[in-house]
């Protein structure tokens, strides 16, 4: 197949996308040709979902060159988007859980017969069509809620394949499928691809990637880096050029002195999202919880500070058990967790800040059941100093901060309650580089002083950077576990895909 | 496994689904609970059921809620809800006695039309508000039930609108029977009929349960929300407006406190009926039934010798029944579902 005769379906140059004070895309490009399967891989953060959700009519680019099928285009709406043949899979499928399987493929065009009745039957049949030619044999009348991450992902190709789309992005498509439905997904794509249409592959595989794509774009910190066709690359250059640049730098870690035991998870299980979670964190110690999005790392943290209850297993806390399923418990036992969604769970942000940060030791601050604002600022303003948080004075509200700030308010409210366990759910997600060392140093500087720290993070290089022992989640479960020394990306994501390989051979076998 | 017989065993399945779900489906439950409250209201006394009149009220009485209830179904089945549609049908049905008394002569069916368009408008103004405002519908039709209310009671003041006031044919349609069923039921159940067509076999009404079942997949589908969310509060409002001027008619007498309260009789009788709260589920057959159920209970309960005060109680009971039973079976499903899957 040569490439230049055919037409390119997606043609995006320079694409910028800015929200509030962080760049998600600074210089999204790709060009897609009719009949090719097309990979885009960088890290987590790289900007890739941002590109997709321009292509998709979810965000409007602030400048830069987007033509769809030789068009200038600008899609106000996923449905002019999907009206102009683009159709997405999302990393995370989202379907109706109260309709049917049938109803969630065809929801906003059902075929419909004469006096607008939806032609159920018609439906029906055509639903079992594209199952049969994806040879899938799920339940068409069933609720798509309990379905498995798998099952769902299957009713979205559906939705897409039913849309006769022009061009297909697949945003990590195959990250909950099991080796037989990969293959027959890759099946599918491909004759997809030989009937003409486009294909955007998103993917953290490289094996998947390297059997399926032709070309391959890579992208790193919301810019474009290269497009190469895949016969011309290598594994050890994609990872080249994904991670691109020495790790060490960025992340500020100083050696710390290495404690007693103080968090210790046995055995802890939660039926559908984890199981088999067995850990320690010592004091001093960072441990960085790596793996895919959607891997179970967020619902892990959840259920040891008790926010989550589980089904078995025990959390102890500095030798002393931690009742499940009460976050108060944990606190008072010492845990503090800094959760991933600052704005919505980590924070009041239309309060002070030194609200804020009084927030979780209210019980301490309050006589006679009154806090006064006083009191509040009396507790807050060693830590505010401390934290060299930004803004003029502790009434400032926490919403006008930037995000950077707000984080280590969220962090600050947690350490006034002096854990000797910080649980940190991606610390500098949506923060901007600068920000991003001064909330490392400070990680590294807590742990220097001896607290035990869980920190999540997506980010390969920061989990390297920062942590002194990577677990890595795979599926609800504990994939692999690597000292500092012997972490390379490489070893992260294959293990972060390792149970995938695993099922795939007992598939095969 | 050929295609052939996959679809043939899809067909089997379909024809035992079909009787195992009509069998355990909500709607069936309540009508056997009605039937059994029927029945010993029956046993207990004979004219319950077997006089002219007690086949009349039987039928009769819960025809106005119904027509709320549909609409109220409706706006909760979008993930809202609207708490103003009481003091909606008390506009209506003020307008409707004033027309006959400052108009005398207006056409019925131009009353009858004009409380349409008025609830119309007023769920309109709801509507408005909700999709373009971004308010919660709670709080919005919070602030409408209490203005629409104020309106009325600035418009009548201690006015009251009698029989006498209204023409006598108009007042006949309240009680008028046709074939030993009164008109009114037979409006609610046509009205029952229609909307229950719409949201089962249409497109905009499947994108009512889509739009409640997960508001952001149906910005992702690219539903048109908003329009769609205005149209189940305008829809809402247009059936508190026709159940003023039933209101009107039925019971002849129309002050500013007309009914008051009944917003939330509406709302209980849906959720009775097995429509989620939290949206996307649940049928209009369901809410009509679940607002016969409450109406009869509320005549029952007397004869059965239960004082006033547990008449309410009763009442509160089976909305907090319903609830819990509903939470329950969905998340034993849930669980069911996930257990089921981590075993595989």
């Amino acid at each position: 197949m040569s490439l230049s005769e055919s037409t390119p379906v997606l043609e995006l140059a320079g694409v910028r996308k800015t929200f509030g004070s962080v760049t998600a895309l600074a210089d999204g490009s790709i060009t897609v040709y009719s009949g090719s399967i097309h990979a885009l891989v960088g890290e987590n953060g790289a900007g890739k979902s941002t590109l997709i959700k321009i292509v998709a009519g979810l965000h409007r680019r602030d400048s830069g060159i987007f033509r769809f099928r030789g068009a200038d285009a600008a899609f106000n709406s996923t449905a002019e988007a999907k009206n102009a043949g683009i159709a997405v899979i999302y990393q995370e499928p989202t379907l109706f859980p109260d309709l049917s399987v049938t109803e969630n493929i065809f929801m906003g065009r059902q075929p419909r017969s004469r006096g607008g009745r939806i032609d159920k039957q018609a439906m029906q049949d055509e639903a079992a069509e594209i199952f049969a030619r994806l040879g899938v044999n799920l339940d068409l009348n069933r609720p798509a809620d309990g379905l498995s991450i798998a099952d769902q992902q299957i009713i979205e190709i559906a939705k897409a394949i039913s849309l006769d789309a022009h061009l297909l992005i697949m945003d990590e498509p195959t990250a909950a499928l099991s080796g037989v439905e990969v293959e027959r997904l890759f099946a599918v794509a491909r004759s997809l691809r030989d009937e003409g249409r486009g294909i955007v592959f998103i993917s953290h595989r490289f094996d998947e990637i390297f059997s399926l794509c032709d070309t391959i774009t890579v992208m790193r910190d919301g810019s474009y880096v290269a497009t190469t066709p895949t016969a011309e690359t290598s594994n050890d250059e994609l990872v080249t050029m994904m991670v691109g640049r020495e790790v060490a730098d960025l992340y500020p870690k100083t050696e710390a002195e290495i404690g007693e035991v103080v968090l210790e998870v046995e055995n802890l299980k939660s039926a559908g999202t984890f199981a088999d979670i067995s850990f320690t964190v010592r004091a001093g110690e960072i441990v960085g919880l790596a793996g895919l999005v959607g891997a179970g790392r967020s619902e892990i943290v959840r259920a040891i500070f008790g926010v989550d209850s589980y089904d078995t297993g025990s959390v102890a806390l500095n030798g002393s058990p931690v009742p499940k399923g009460r976050p108060s418990a944990a606190i008072r036992a010492g845990m503090a967790l800094v959760p991933e969604d600052r704005r919505q769970q980590g924070l009041v942000v239309d309060a002070s800040l030194a609200r804020n940060i009084g927030a979780a030791i209210r019980r301490r601050l309050s006589r006679f059941g009154l806090i006064t604002t006083s009191a509040e600022n009396r507790a807050a303003a060693p830590w505010a100093g401390r934290l060299e948080v930004k803004t003029s004075a502790l009434s400032m509200n926490a919403a006008t901060m930037s995000g950077g700030n707000q984080q280590k308010v969220a962090i600050a409210k947690w350490l006034a309650t002096d854990p000797s366990l910080l649980i940190i759910d991606e610390p500098t997600r949506g923060i901007d580089v600068g920000t991003k060392a001064e909330v490392h140093r400070l990680l590294s500087q807590l742990a220097g002083e001896g607290m035990a720290i869980l920190m999540i993070s997506s980010e390969l290089p920061e989990v390297m950077g920062m942590a002194d022992r990577i677990l890595v989640v795979g599926e609800g479960r504990i994939s692999a576990e690597l000292d500092r020394e012997e972490a390379t990306a490489e070893k992260v994501m294959h293990a972060a895909t390792a149970r995938h390989e695993k099922n795939r051979q007992e598939a095969a076998a | 496994m050929s295609a052939e017989t996959l679809s043939r065993q899809d067909r089997q399945s379909a024809t035992t689904r079909a009787v195992r779900s009509i069998l355990a489906s909500r709607e069936t439950a309540i009508v056997l609970v009605i039937l059994a409250i029927i029945a010993v209201a029956t046993a207990m006394n004979q004219s319950f059921l077997f006089s002219g009149q007690g086949w009349r009220d039987l039928l009769l009485t819960p025809s106005i809620l119904m027509v709320m209830a549909v609409g109220s179904a409706v706006v909760i089945i979008t993930r809202n809800v609207d708490l103003s549609v009481g003091s909606t049908l008390a506009i209506t049905a003020y307008m409707s006695g004033r027309l006959f008394v400052d108009l005398p002569g207006t056409p019925i069916i131009v009353v009858v039309l004009l409380g349409i368009l008025v609830g119309a408008v007023l769920g309109l103004i709801n509507g408005a508000l909700v999709a373009f405002g971004k308010v919660p519908a709670l709080v919005v039709t919070l602030g409408t039930m209490y203005i629409y209310r104020g309106a009325v009671l600035t418009w009548a003041g201690s006015d009251r609108i009698n029989a006498s006031d209204m023409p006598r044919e108009f007042l006949g349609l309240g009680t008028m029977q046709i074939v030993s069923i009164p008109l009114l039921t037979i409006v609610a159940v046509l009205v029952l009929i229609v909307a229950g067509y719409w949201l089962a076999s249409t497109r905009s009404g499947r994108e009512m349960y889509a739009i409640g079942s997960d508001p952001e997949a149906a910005k992702l589908y690219g539903l048109p929300t908003t329009k769609r969310v205005i149209t189940a509060f305008i829809l809402g409002g247009a059936l508190a407006g026709l159940a003023g001027v039933m209101y009107a008619a039925r019971y002849g007498t129309v002050s500013a406190s007309a009914g008051l309260g009944w917003e939330f009789q509406a709302i209980g009788a849906a959720v009775i009926g097995g429509v989620a709260i939290f949206g996307g589920s649940g049928t209009v057959w369901g809410a009509a039934f679940g607002a016969i159920l409450l109406m009869t209970i509320n005549r029952v309960l007397p004869i059965v010798g239960i004082p006033d005060f547990w008449q309410r109680a009763v009442v509160g009971a089976l909305i907090i029944g319903a609830i819990v039973l509903d939470r329950y079976l969905s998340v034993r499903r849930h669980r069911k579902l996930q257990e089921a899957r981590d075993d595989a």
